[in-house]
């Protein structure tokens, strides 16, 4: 609601009221169409991030539970020994993607050392162990991809909810204001050019006599 | 360069040694909130909670999600999927449309 109150019914006031309200229309929109394009891309990614989850989860189930059978049939103390130092070291590189004005993580894997992948000698461990880790690593990018989306889908959230109540304070609070404001002012002025006219008539009626 | 750090109990976490990937076990009785925080301050990008563990420190967990690193995400444990891990996906969608269009579609068909 207007605060008429304080307002000064000028027409330089309207003026800048006036703009006010364009720039305010303006961004309203652009806003809008930002939301809607985030929304979009938003959709996609968790019907993507859903559908990996899934798969990852199942496959990453199935990894454990092999290695459980390998920890089954092995002493607890030759795991340690065979895993206490990874055959492996994994790093990853992160740069930035931008999906309208969102900056979100790509994560790409860096693995050093294409060895078979194994930190020790085939005579005490079980062959299940063999298997259980290259499981592992073959659902390892995988977990790494989920991990890229499902924090895109966070971000993009995030960044949804605040550009909703952007659009919501410019659509139903600031607008209407500014509206307002400028029917006011507008009115003043008209009532204002009454007055005058109403009193020149007056004037003239004055000296006529 | 970042690293990769799994969180869990220890039996999970073993597997993922066999990977290369740092492992941070969580016993009965450490704290998961503090160790988190810990782990988050090196420079992890990417940090594997198991769900049982994720449980416990869901707070903490969702002060991470508005930032762009690190990227905390739940797995299941070796005694399967208990469905978390979707029900934070889930919560994304709710909290960017408002309502929860893609998983009660599923729901309905089903």
């Amino acid at each position: 609601m207007p605060q008429q109150g304080s307002l000064r019914a000028t027409r330089m006031e309207l003026m800048q009221f006036k703009a006010r309200l364009k720039t305010a229309t303006r961004g309203h929109k652009l806003l809008k169409d930002k939301q809607d394009g985030l929304i979009r891309s938003f959709l996609d990614l968790v019907k993507k991030n859903r559908e990996l989850r899934e798969e990852v989860e199942t496959e990453l189930v199935k990894a454990l539970k092999n290695f459980l059978m390998a920890r089954a049939v092995m002493s607890p103390e030759v795991i340690e020994e065979s895993l206490i130092y990874p055959a492996r070291s994994i790093d990853i590189k992160v740069t930035t993607r931008n999906i309208m004005s969102v900056n979100v993580p790509k994560i790409t894997l860096k693995e050093e050392e294409k060895s078979n992948g194994l930190s020790y000698g085939l005579a005490t461990t079980s062959a299940e162990l063999d298997d259980a880790i290259k499981v592992m690593g073959e659902v390892l990018p995988k977990l790494l991809e989920l991990a890229e989306i499902e924090k895109t889908c966070q971000l993009l959230a995030d960044e949804i909810e605040k550009t909703r109540r952007r659009v919501n304070a410019l659509e139903y609070v600031m607008i209407p204001q500014l509206k307002g404001n400028i029917r006011f002012i507008n009115m003043k002025l008209e009532e204002n050019e009454r007055a005058n006219t109403a009193r020149l008539m007056k004037v003239k009626e004055i000296i006529a006599k | 360069m970042y690293k990769i750090g799994v969180m869990g109990d220890t039996d999970t976490v073993l597997a993922f040694k066999a990977l290369g990937i740092d492992t941070f076990p969580v016993k009965e009785d450490d704290d998961p909130d503090r160790m988190l925080m810990d782990i988050v301050k090196k420079d992890y990008a990417v940090i594997f909670v198991t769900e049982n563990i994720a449980e416990r420190i869901d707070d903490t967990i969702k002060e991470f999600s508005a930032k762009p690193l690190p990227s905390i995400i739940l797995i299941p444990n070796n005694q399967g999927s208990r469905g978390i891990g979707i029900t934070s996906l889930k919560y994304s969608v709710e909290k960017a449309i408002g309502t929860d269009i893609i998983f009660r579609k599923e729901g309905e068909t089903s």
